[in-house]
């Protein structure tokens, strides 16, 4: 079996803060790290491997500095790299990134599944993933929470939809989209970050996946981002202390009164 | 006149909430470009009078296939019926609520048209001069609204978040004229739905639920997590949870707010014990009203509470759910 997993860096965002006046991010460092909800799929792809037996291949599209989560990756497992950077890739919205990864796949071939995160934390648009399986025509399972069975030819996994757990048989070749449920991501190993530096990151550009230049980077995105806007929350919290008996009752009916004067009591189904 | 078009959706022959709110965005949509509302129904079974309860939200045309294919929903054959639709008939926007499925279908489908999307709006506007539509979103965990258009592209598609929307009252007298699909096309999906295993309790569905009581790792143990329970009933809402109280199995996934959890929108968040990390934070930006209770004054949840008790949770709970008794019985 050979599995694909696209990852992506994203800016971190573990020691971000917020700013308690204006209700904005404040980050402290502009360090970047592995799109945290990358981890759950590039670790369902090595649990198939150690059960299963399987060959994983990662691949990212992003600047330079994006070899970094590829060794990542391949510390914690994963057999083979690829890094698709290209200044022609800037700028790209969902459809031209799931354009230039959707030929990346076909270029590695062979696969069996393709396996990405939800989403990922800056862009948190969840669309690369359904992009890239319309792209290849491949079967599509999003929010895969967890994959009993994989055969010949199809697997069975469980979806976690509004309504519960939905579970599905899927053909082969597919793509699916999992959430956090499905893993939980193992740690790179000493001896995993020793065999990660013995390996080469293959690179290839626009031209190596023989991209369509009209589909690609700022040019080929249909959508244009035309503003940014930093909304300043403008909440300022009422504050009540609950010091002692008393004032606890009070605070609590300062909360009702507020929740009653908003009707957010109104609703209730009293038993 | 290219027509405004939303996707409803259905299931036991009956429409979801969102397929309403979606027909209340386009309505306005629709009005200020002087064109008509479409809502498209791909579903197995669904009568003719439910079917005008998207009249009575606002459509003008109802687009319906009823096709035991379709139903669950599964994104090639959707997909599939809803190429061959939008070919025929040209709308200029899609609309599409951004559920499991929305966001499934969506993308899928944005890629088959090459067109854009924009996921997850909270806002929708017609650009003056150009008639663009403007699709107004957050983004890095709802630290940032960004402004996205579509100049070139046609449908201009967008998800749009549930319960952004305030439902207008419903004319039960507008009447839509129901046109049939007809694709008659042979396909098969390489995705068959096998079972559903519904969530055990009604609490569970913290996404659409219009209050959520959270508890954080501020409860210490599994057993006091009842207090949420309980607060949650005695509000009529669901039960959610910060990632460290999941982690410790106090609540399951499902239940979990936030980054790596679920991005809600209910009318009431209270978030008990919950510091307020930015990836918790995150899932929440859009709530209405948030209400915290933490022992910490200085709790980064406090940056974005309308309303907040400072003090010990397990003194508050109680009496929080006695006063709101006594409250109930005067009345
Ligand atoms: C990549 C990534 C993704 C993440 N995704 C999520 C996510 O989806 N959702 C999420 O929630 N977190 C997420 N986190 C974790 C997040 O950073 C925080 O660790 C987490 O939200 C903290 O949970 P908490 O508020 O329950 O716990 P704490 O931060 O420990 O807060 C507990 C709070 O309870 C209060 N408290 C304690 N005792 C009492 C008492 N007796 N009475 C009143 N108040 C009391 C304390 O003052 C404190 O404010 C993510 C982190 C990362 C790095
Ligand atoms: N530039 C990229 N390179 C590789 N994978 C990506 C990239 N962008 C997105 N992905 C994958 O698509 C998923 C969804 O991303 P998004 O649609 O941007 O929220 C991510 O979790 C990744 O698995």
């Amino acid at each position: 079996m050979h599995i694909i997993v696209p990852i992506k860096q994203v800016p971190q965002s573990s020691d971000v803060k917020m700013d308690p006046v204006t209700g904005t991010m404040i980050r402290s460092a502009r360090s970047s790290v592995l799109n945290p909800l990358d981890l759950y799929a590039l670790e369902a792809a090595l649990h198939l491997k150690d059960e299963h037996g399987a060959q994983v291949t990662v691949v990212t599209m992003g600047p330079p500095s994006a070899v970094q989560i590829l060794k990542e990756a391949l510390s914690m497992g994963a057999d083979r790299a690829v890094h698709l950077t290209d200044r022609l890739f800037g700028g790209g919205d969902t459809y031209a990134t799931s354009y230039v990864l959707s030929r990346a796949i076909e270029k590695i071939g062979s696969f069996d599944l393709v396996i990405t995160g939800e989403r990922a934390t800056d862009g948190d648009t969840a669309q690369v993933g359904p992009g890239i399986a319309s792209w290849l025509d491949l079967a599509l399972a999003t929010y895969v929470s967890a994959i009993e069975e994989v055969a010949d030819g199809h697997l069975i996994a469980e979806r976690l939809i509004e309504e519960g757990y939905q579970r599905v048989r899927v053909s082969l070749p597919a793509l699916l989209t999992v959430v956090k449920e499905i893993a939980i991501p193992r740690l790179p190993t000493l001896r995993g970050k020793k065999r990660a530096m013995g390996k080469e990151i293959e690179t290839w550009d626009a031209e190596a996946i023989a991209a369509d230049r009209t589909k690609i980077g700022l040019k080929g995105s249909p959508t244009r981002v035309v503003q940014i806007e930093t909304p300043k929350v403008a909440r300022s919290a009422l504050i009540y202390h609950a010091d002692g008996d008393e004032a606890t009752v009070q605070a609590c009916d300062h909360l009702l009164d507020f929740l009653q004067e908003r009707n957010l009591l109104a609703e209730v189904h009293h038993g | 006149m290219a027509e405004v078009w939303t996707i409803a959706e259905a299931s036991g022959g009956t429409l979801k909430e969102v397929s309403f709110e979606l027909l209340a965005r386009g309505r306005s949509l629709a009005d200020e470009l002087g064109v008509p509302l479409a809502s498209v129904v791909l579903t197995d079974e669904i009568e003719e009078a439910e079917l005008q309860r998207l009249a009575s939200y606002g459509a003008d045309i109802i687009y319906a296939e009823r096709d035991p294919r379709l139903a669950p929903f599964t994104v090639a054959s959707h997909a599939a019926f809803l190429t061959a639709l939008v070919t025929r008939h040209a709308p200029q926007i899609i609309l599409a609520a951004a559920t499991t499925s929305g966001r499934t279908l969506l993308p899928y489908l944005a890629v088959k048209l090459g067109c854009g999307l924009t996921a997850d709006c909270t806002a929708l506007a017609i650009e003056e001069g150009t008639g663009n539509l403007l699709q107004i979103r957050p983004a890095i965990g709802g630290n940032i609204m960004a402004t996205i258009k579509s100049p070139d592209h046609r449908p201009q598609m967008a998800t749009i978040r549930p319960r952004s929307t305030p439902l207008p009252s419903p004319d039960h007298a507008r009447r839509a004229t129901i046109i049939p699909i007809a694709v008659t096309d042979d396909f098969h999906d390489p995705v068959q739905v096998l079972s559903l295993r519904p969530f055990g309790d009604q609490s569970s569905s913290i996404e659409n639920a219009a209050i959520v009581v959270s508890g954080g790792k501020g409860l210490k143990k599994r057993d006091n997590f009842t207090l949420i329970e309980d607060l949650a009933a005695a509000l009529g809402g669901a039960v959610g949870a910060s990632r460290d109280a999941v982690d410790r199995g106090w609540a399951s996934y499902p239940h979990q707010v936030g980054l790596s959890g679920k991005t809600i929108s209910p009318e009431l968040y209270v978030a008990v014990g919950i510091s307020g990390a930015i990836q918790h934070l995150a899932g929440i930006k859009t709530a209405k009203t948030i209400v915290a209770i933490n022992r910490d004054s200085e709790a980064n949840i406090l940056a974005l509470a309308d309303i907040a008790i400072i003090g010990d949770l397990f003194a508050i709970i109680p009496v929080l759910l006695r006063r709101l008794e006594e409250r109930r019985t005067i009345e």
